[in-house]
């Protein structure tokens, strides 16, 4: 978490594209005039969304006059959730999973592997400006654990050399199949079905 | 109402209460960072953790509401390990600089990290270090010593109603800030500084000036605006160090503007300390004897002789100053007013704030006619916005720029007046239904062409709806009201300005025409623009430097004390009012202070009752007949931070204008 951090390069401007300011009435529909403020939150999404996956401080300054609350308000809430980036990340952006289960299953390496192949410092993108990756928090896959998100797909039971293996392969423009990368389906046990074996039991 | 048992003392509380106020009727001190009786609860600090029967772990007491038979206890082992526990948690990351840190001496965290503490601690790792912030000329932050406990974040939504100051980040990462670190834009920003508990927000101008136990500390009253807010002024030695709130739950509960605040330092700087007297267009230094010679000398022949009184003038000197007038002088061309501008004084209800500060909380509807209530009188516009968040609707006819409060402005032009009377717009019909109206009335409009048209409409407006009460002067300058209790509101302005002799008593804010052979007198306590065209200058005591009193816009008139002493030859002005009666042969003579408030109270008896507001007689009003006119409203610009003397001898209000003229960040630069 610690990898979050505001750019310096911002944009002087921002505008949301046509498509998005539709998509924008539509959720300001869902909020009670006087409450229209909490839709902040799809309203970052919608901007990070339109703009590389980040969100510039002019569009932060942008939605706090769509919503008529001060810029610090939506400041206080973009920097408090992960999920929104406020500086460039990659075009494939690892978010590695780095809680318990994921630890123990041996995280630290798909880290090192990140800081060797993509930057030494999460949150910035590396040399060819194609990706980046951060630490997080638990995305809930730990039955599936080591794991990291790229952009929005799961790639799980990872090591050392299945991760080098996706980062070469997406350097290259390719992605493997999203979910379990040693071949099992879904979340079923890794030495094959040990319960409900009998057909009529 | 319900009854809670704390430490075996059973005390009653008002039903909505919480338990951290229940403990508090029953005399038990709780230790607390975030909680704060005049703003929203936010419970975040867990210092004000108590026992509470029937509870499994400790309940924090600000945000738990009391219920009937509850049973409290605050001095069990359980509780004093929480504190502990508490305590050593916050000061984890606390940096231990209390030796070079400001608040030192007068610190929550320190005196309750010294009463309530573990005393040592367990802690071996780095603590987290936080970059300062910039949060304008003011505030001087340190943010390693924040303990977030958001008071300041409260403070600028809830009652600046600026909502500039934010968390950002979370858990370990948080770090209180403004948007990209812009200055806080309002006039009351000086406050976060007393509600930090510890020593992150700081004042600026005060930093390492002096330790909290050094000063001398004096409760007196803030004459910067005409609110006649409570404040404590510190000084060591000579100096002003600095002033804070005291608190007046009337006036300014515990705000005050950051003019009042800020505004001491020009108590320091600017100061006339010995006579002046103009030789070939020279000023020269001269002795007091030499200077009252040299006026002597000058008074021969002259006829006709004019008094101004200033700003910042008590009312004991403006009484002896028309005293002196009118018996050295023989003239009765004494006026306080240094701008266009008519009161009217048949009876002081009209010139009075006849709603009362408090009662401002209690409005429904508010009118503004030509005023600008935050640049004007920036505590009065906290309680507007008070009135504003419990629903309470604003108009305004003249548009006074931003308030930090939801007002709509129904025109410009003071026939509007008439519209609401004859029913002719729709907010007449909100004016009717209201409970308690409140219109106030700005100086902008009490020009001498229309004032007396503007009076009569409000009250005739009032009148119709048997609101009377709502009918509210807000006036600008701290001498005002006592002025206009003295009666030196005299017929013709002009006289006052043509005199032959014209005798300046502090009065600096009104560009002087000086004719030919006009001798002009300049007795104050700072040099200004008119001390430069004066012919001879005397040093007198400021404000701060002698007992006096001030009748505020409510017609309250309160004490103000001595907090340091004039500086070089400068005397207090009753005493170079006795030299000067002296040398000219009068035995016009005031023996000390006290003889001469004595005297003045026996003119005006209702001077003499302090700290209550005396009603006016409102039977005997006799409203003027109500006139249709046709007239603009203009609101006069004000420059907040320069409005005084004292003011505009100040460093930090210089720059507070400077910062202000600055374009402000937008965050799309480099």
């Amino acid at each position: 978490m610690s990898g979050k951090h505001v750019a310096k390069n911002q944009p002087s401007s921002f505008a949301f594209t046509d498509e998005n300011k539709k998509k924008i009435e539509e959720v300001l529909k869902k909020y009670p005039e006087n409450k229209r403020k909490s839709a902040v939150m799809p309203l970052l999404y919608i901007a990070q969304r339109q703009n590389n996956n980040w969100i510039p401080l002019a569009a932060i300054q942008l939605i706090s006059d769509m919503l008529g609350v001060t810029y610090i308000k939506v400041y206080e809430v973009a920097t408090f959730y992960t999920m929104y980036n406020l500086a460039p990340v990659g075009k494939y952006f690892v978010q590695v999973c780095t809680t318990t289960p994921c630890m123990i299953r041996g995280s630290g390496k798909v880290v090192e592997v990140c800081k060797k192949h993509i930057s030494e410092k999460q949150g910035h993108l590396n040399k060819e400006l194609d990706s980046s990756w951060i630490e997080v928090e638990c995305l809930g896959a730990c039955v599936n654990a080591p794991m990291v998100q790229i952009n929005d797909d799961y790639f799980e039971d990872l090591n050392a050399e299945k991760a080098e293996a996706i980062i070469k392969g997406f350097k290259e423009g390719k992605l493997p199949n999203i979910g379990s990368q040693s071949g099992r389906k879904g979340s079923e046990p890794i030495q094959n079905r040990t319960t409900l074996l009998k057909k009529n039991a | 109402m319900p009854k809670v048992t704390v430490d075996g003392i059973e005390v009653e509380v008002e039903s909505g209460s919480t338990v951290l106020q229940a403990c508090e009727a029953a005399g038990k001190e709780i230790p607390r960072f975030c909680y704060h009786e005049r703003l929203s609860i936010a419970g975040n600090c867990r210092m004000c953790l108590v026992e509470m029967e029937k509870s499994p772990k400790p309940v924090a007491s600000c945000a738990m509401p009391v219920m009937d038979g509850q049973v409290i206890k605050t001095n069990t082992p359980m509780v004093k390990k929480a504190r502990e526990g508490v305590m050593e948690f916050l000061l984890i990351n606390h940096p231990l600089d209390c030796p070079i840190c400001d608040q030192g001496g007068e610190c929550d965290l320190q005196d309750q990290a010294f009463n309530y503490g573990g005393g040592r601690s367990r802690y071996e790792l780095n603590k987290r270090s936080v970059d300062q912030k910039y949060m304008g000329p003011l505030i001087k932050t340190h943010m390693n010593r924040c303990i977030h406990c958001t008071r300041c974040v409260r403070f600028s939504e809830e009652v600046a109603g600026v909502s500039e100051i934010g968390a950002i980040n979370r858990g370990e990462n948080m770090e209180i800030t403004t948007f990209l670190e812009n200055t806080i834009e309002s006039e009351m920003s000086g406050n976060v500084i007393d509600l930090c508990p510890v020593g992150a927000l700081t004042s600026k101008p005060y930093s390492y000036e002096a330790r909290p136990w050094e000063l001398n500390k004096v409760e007196t009253i803030d004459v910067m605006d005409a609110v006649g807010s409570n404040i404590r002024m510190d000084s060591k030695g000579w100096e002003v160090k600095r002033v804070l709130p005291s608190i007046n739950d009337e006036i300014n509960e515990e705000w005050i503007s950051d003019k009042t605040r800020y505004a001491c330092d020009g108590l320091l700087n600017n100061r006339i300390d010995t006579p002046f007297i103009k030789k070939d267009g020279e000023f020269k230094e001269a002795s007091w004897k030499e200077a009252l010679n040299f006026i002597n000398q000058n008074l021969e022949n002259k006829k006709t002789f004019g008094g101004l009184v200033g700003q910042l003038v008590d009312l004991e000197t403006s009484y002896a100053f028309k005293k002196l007038f009118k018996n050295v002088f023989n003239s009765e061309l004494v006026d306080f007013r240094q701008k266009d501008i008519l009161f009217d004084t048949s009876n002081t209800f009209n010139f009075k704030f006849n709603t009362t500060i408090s009662k401002i909380d209690e409005a429904d509807f508010i009118l503004l006619v030509g005023a600008n209530p935050r640049l004007e009188a920036t505590i009065i516009s906290s309680r507007i916005r008070k009135a504003v968040k419990s629903g309470c609707k604003v108009f305004s006819i003249g548009d006074p720029g931003d308030q930090h409060y939801k007002f709509k402005v129904i025109g410009n032009n003071i026939s509007i007046l008439d519209d609401l009377l004859f029913s002719n717009i729709s907010e007449s019909k909100l004016l009717k239904e209201a409970k308690n109206p409140v219109i106030i009335i700005g100086e902008s409009v009490l020009k001498s062409e229309i004032s007396k048209n503007v009076i009569s409409s409000v009250q005739t407006l009032l009148k119709d709806i048997n609101k009377l009460d709502g009918f509210n002067i807000l006036h600008q300058s701290a001498s005002n009201a006592g002025s206009l209790i003295l009666g030196l509101q005299t017929e013709n302005l002009q006289k006052v300005y043509d005199a032959d002799v014209l005798y300046l008593l502090n009065a600096d804010e009104v560009n002087i025409d000086k004719k030919n052979n006009q001798f002009i007198i300049y007795q104050g306590s700072h040099g200004g623009e008119n001390s430069r065209i004066a012919d001879v200058i005397l040093p007198s005591a400021a404000y701060s430097e002698k007992n006096g009193s001030f009748v505020n816009l409510e017609g309250r008139v309160q004490r103000s004390y001595k907090a340091s002493y004039p500086p070089g030859f400068a005397k207090e002005d009753f005493e170079i009012f006795n030299d000067i009666a002296k040398n000219k042969g009068s035995n016009h003579n005031y023996v000390s202070f006290d003889s001469l408030r004595e005297e003045m109270i026996n003119e005006h008896k209702l001077l003499g009752i302090y700290d209550e507001i005396q009603p006016s007689d409102i039977e005997n009003l006799k409203i003027e007949k109500h006139i249709k006119k046709d007239h603009l409203i203009e609101i006069n610009n004000i420059d907040y931070y320069q409005t005084n003397i004292v003011a505009r001898s100040s460093k930090t209000m210089d720059e507070c204008k400077s910062v202000k003229q600055q374009p402000r960040k937008t965050g799309t630069e480099n």
